[in-house]
């Protein structure tokens, strides 16, 4: 087999938050952001990541880049452990790993113009020779469809497609191997967010830059990933190709997180699996199975055991107790 | 350079001055004929044109007389809301949706918010109607709430948080029904919390808002808003703010109420598949117009406005696999400042020698299909012209 060329490989990945009580702000609990968490990404391509909101996926997106500190696990970017560098060896690594945020309006800042916002961490890196600064802000604009002359204007000045399309430039400015898109689109309009998603994938193709795309948009995430990963509160349930883990889910949440995707044609009746009551606390997760309160095939062992996250198929990982009998093939 | 440089949105202090006096004498002039109108019944009262109806927006105009000139929110709709039917409204952000349904609620920003023309008739169900532009707020306060009602997009922010659930759903059955004992308006409010699927509905009762969560919460919204069975609910984005599954339950929830409680809902939504699986009737906006309407099938099957078009083109689907998705070339125009000629052409793909014209005339291509567009002139009914209000005269 070949060997495939991984940038990014997260092993068990854990983030615990404190909860903290009474005068003493003494440690009462922890919520369980991140549970043990593990994939890898191949260079070049893109990972969507999947849940509903609370599932901890922002957390993981941002753990990976050491926005956060971890709790315990190991990030290899690029075969370096993020988490092992140093202040000084970090602040070098950064121009490598970029972030483009949700809320393009609330991630700009309003007194910076747009060449400052873009330039100023390719400034303060050194990527480009103060004298070529000004051609290569441009170009990066012009590759993200942004004109020369917006470069003297405010954020403000910009609706929301735009601001987006400023946030990306401003990722891309420093030349980055790996970008965490964290729901770069759930902000904007359709016809809008079809703009994003394209000069996302151009820029991938012609960049070869490796995405992590955190959304909760099922029918961009199938658009635009060549793999997915699932997470049901803190952990990850499902992880496969695409085309497989959307031709054949097989954890019962994602089977219903599928179904419950809105197709645009009034004749197409899915059989809705609805799932009942919502999800439960991250502080405090059921025994088990943490999907077993809301599963339909809860069977006597999803109370007791936590299933255990495997390789069902080839290249498809799946954590539930229905596969145990299943061999690998 | 220095061109691009030259700020489009900057007005000198006299323009200013002259947009603030303008609109001063406007909307006063605007306000005292809406007080003349709501003290004579009769200039509230109308018939509908087809008592089949629950609402009916004539060429509404709904102008916004803001600081930096009038924004024409809605600009001349028409469309209506059959009984015992749900009819989706589609657009993007800033397209008028949402104006639209403040309108019929009367909820606009009084006094830089108004209803310049046109009739909403809402049917009080023995043929005859309320035109709400002019309905007075001592009648409008009967209807609010009781005959039409409303859901929000945010859950998390339209609940009062310093009173407790089971307050705030009382008060809707208080205020509407002043006659019931308080035992039976807790009683109500119990029936309905059930009704919305609320297991535990004693304990719900009296807990605050923030205990819930997004899809509960949005689920006491539904409760309040149907607390007194209204004949047409309107639904702002309702599933915005939810998750997927959530939505999927929130939406099934809606379907089977409406049905049992025998009334219409205006689904407003930017969701194409959230119209699919709920809508009899869809309405397309853009820019605030109406540029295509139909039955379900019409508008997802044949749809023929370009914009109505894109708008699917450029909506991943799961299950259909495309290279690059379409998207519409350039970005709405200023709402202060509209062209004369179709609003869309700029981004049209498909545009021709006649866009240049009028803005196109409502056509009619089926029995239920009408559609603004001149690449359909030579083949359908002229149905009507779009009405603008020309606000100098006003």
């Amino acid at each position: 087999m070949e060997q495939k060329d991984y940038l990014l490989e997260v092993d068990n990945l854990v983030k615990y938050f404190p909860i903290k009580t009474g005068f003493f702000k003494r440690t009462t609990g922890y919520v369980k952001a991140v549970d043990g968490v593990s994939f890898k990404i191949e260079r070049g391509k893109t990972m969507g990541l999947v849940g509903e909101s609370g599932c901890g996926k922002s957390t993981c997106g941002r753990t990976i880049l050491r926005l956060l500190e971890k709790t315990s696990g190991e990030v290899r970017i690029d075969g370096k452990d993020i988490f092992a560098l140093s202040k000084e060896e970090l602040r070098q690594f950064r121009p490598q790993v970029q972030i483009v945020f949700q809320d393009p309006y609330s991630s700009l800042s309003p007194r910076l113009p747009v060449g400052e916002i873009i330039g100023e961490a390719v400034r303060e890196h050194g990527i480009i020779p103060e004298g070529e600064f000004d051609d290569y802000i441009t170009r990066v604009m012009d590759a993200c469809g942004l004109p020369e002359y917006y470069k003297g204007r405010y954020p403000h000045e910009f609706s929301g497609g735009q601001r987006q399309r400023i946030c990306i430039a401003r990722a891309l400015a420093l030349n980055p191997d790996f970008i965490v898109c964290d729901e770069p689109v759930s902000a904007l309009d359709v016809s809008i967010q079809a703009q994003v998603i394209n000069l996302l994938r151009e820029l991938q193709q012609e960049f070869g830059l490796t995405y992590l795309f955190i959304s909760h948009d099922l029918s961009v995430v199938e658009h635009i990933s060549d793999t997915v990963g699932v997470m049901y509160l803190g952990s990850m349930v499902e992880f496969s190709d695409t085309e497989a883990i959307f031709a054949e889910p097989l954890h019962p949440y994602t089977k219903a997180l599928f179904s419950a995707i809105p197709i645009p044609d009034p004749d197409v009746k899915i059989n809705r699996i609805v799932l009942e009551g919502s999800i439960p606390s991250p502080a405090n997760p059921p025994a088990g199975c943490k999907f077993h309160t809301r599963c339909a095939n809860c069977m006597e062992i999803c109370k007791t055991q936590a299933p255990e996250y495997r390789e069902v198929k080839p290249g498809h990982f799946c954590a539930c107790h229905l596969y145990d009998g299943k061999k690998e093939d | 350079m220095s061109e691009h440089n030259k700020n489009s949105a900057y007005i000198s202090a006299s323009e200013s001055r002259r947009i603030t006096r303008f609109n001063r004498r406007v909307t006063r002039k605007l306000e005292k004929a809406r007080a003349d109108a709501g003290r004579d019944p009769a200039l509230y009262t109308t018939v509908m044109k087809d008592p089949n109806n629950v609402v009916e927006f004539d060429n509404v105009c709904t102008y916004f007389f803001s600081d930096v000139g009038t924004v024409k929110a809605v600009d001349g709709v028409n469309f209506a809301v059959p009984k015992h039917s749900t009819v989706g409204v589609v657009g993007e952000s800033g397209c008028g949706k949402s104006v639209t349904s403040f309108s019929i609620m009367q909820l606009l920003q009084r006094p830089s918010g108004q209803v310049v023309g046109g009739e909403i008739r809402f049917n009080k169900g023995d043929g005859t109607a309320y035109n709400i532009v002019n309905t007075p707020n001592s009648v409008m306060e009967h209807i609010r709430g009781n005959k039409i009602s409303m859901i929000f997009q945010e859950p998390m922010t339209s609940l009062n948080p310093v009173f407790r659930i089971g307050e705030q759903v009382d008060e809707v059955t208080k205020l509407h029904h002043p006659e019931m004992s308080d035992e039976d308006v807790k009683a109500r409010t119990l029936e309905m919390l059930e009704m919305v699927g609320i297991a535990n509905k004693e304990g719900v009762y009296s807990m605050y808002p923030h205990e819930l969560s997004g899809g509960m919460r949005q689920r006491i919204c539904i409760a309040i808003a149907l607390a007194c069975s209204p004949t047409l609910i309107i639904a702002d984005e309702p599933t915005t703010a939810l998750d997927v599954t959530i939505q999927a339950q929130i939406l099934d929830l809606l379907q089977g109420l409406k049905d049992k409680l025998n009334s219409s809902i205006m689904l407003i939504t930017h969701d194409l598949g959230v119209v699919a699986g709920m809508a009899d009737y869809v309405v397309v906006m853009y820019a605030g117009r109406v540029v295509e309407k139909g039955t379900a099938d019409d508008i997802f099957h044949h749809p023929v406005h370009p914009y109505t078009i894109g708008l699917m083109a450029s909506k991943p689907v799961v299950g259909k696999k495309v290279d690059k998705l379409y998207n519409i070339p350039g970005s709405v125009p200023n709402p202060v400042d509209m062209p004369n000629y179709c609003y869309f052409r700029d981004r049209c793909e498909m545009h021709c020698e006649r866009c240049s014209g009028l803005y196109p005339p409502e056509i009619r291509i089926s029995d239920t299909h009408f559609v603004s567009c001149y690449r359909y002139y030579d083949e359908g009914e002229i149905v009507s012209y779009p009405k603008s209000v020309n606000v100098e005269e006003l």
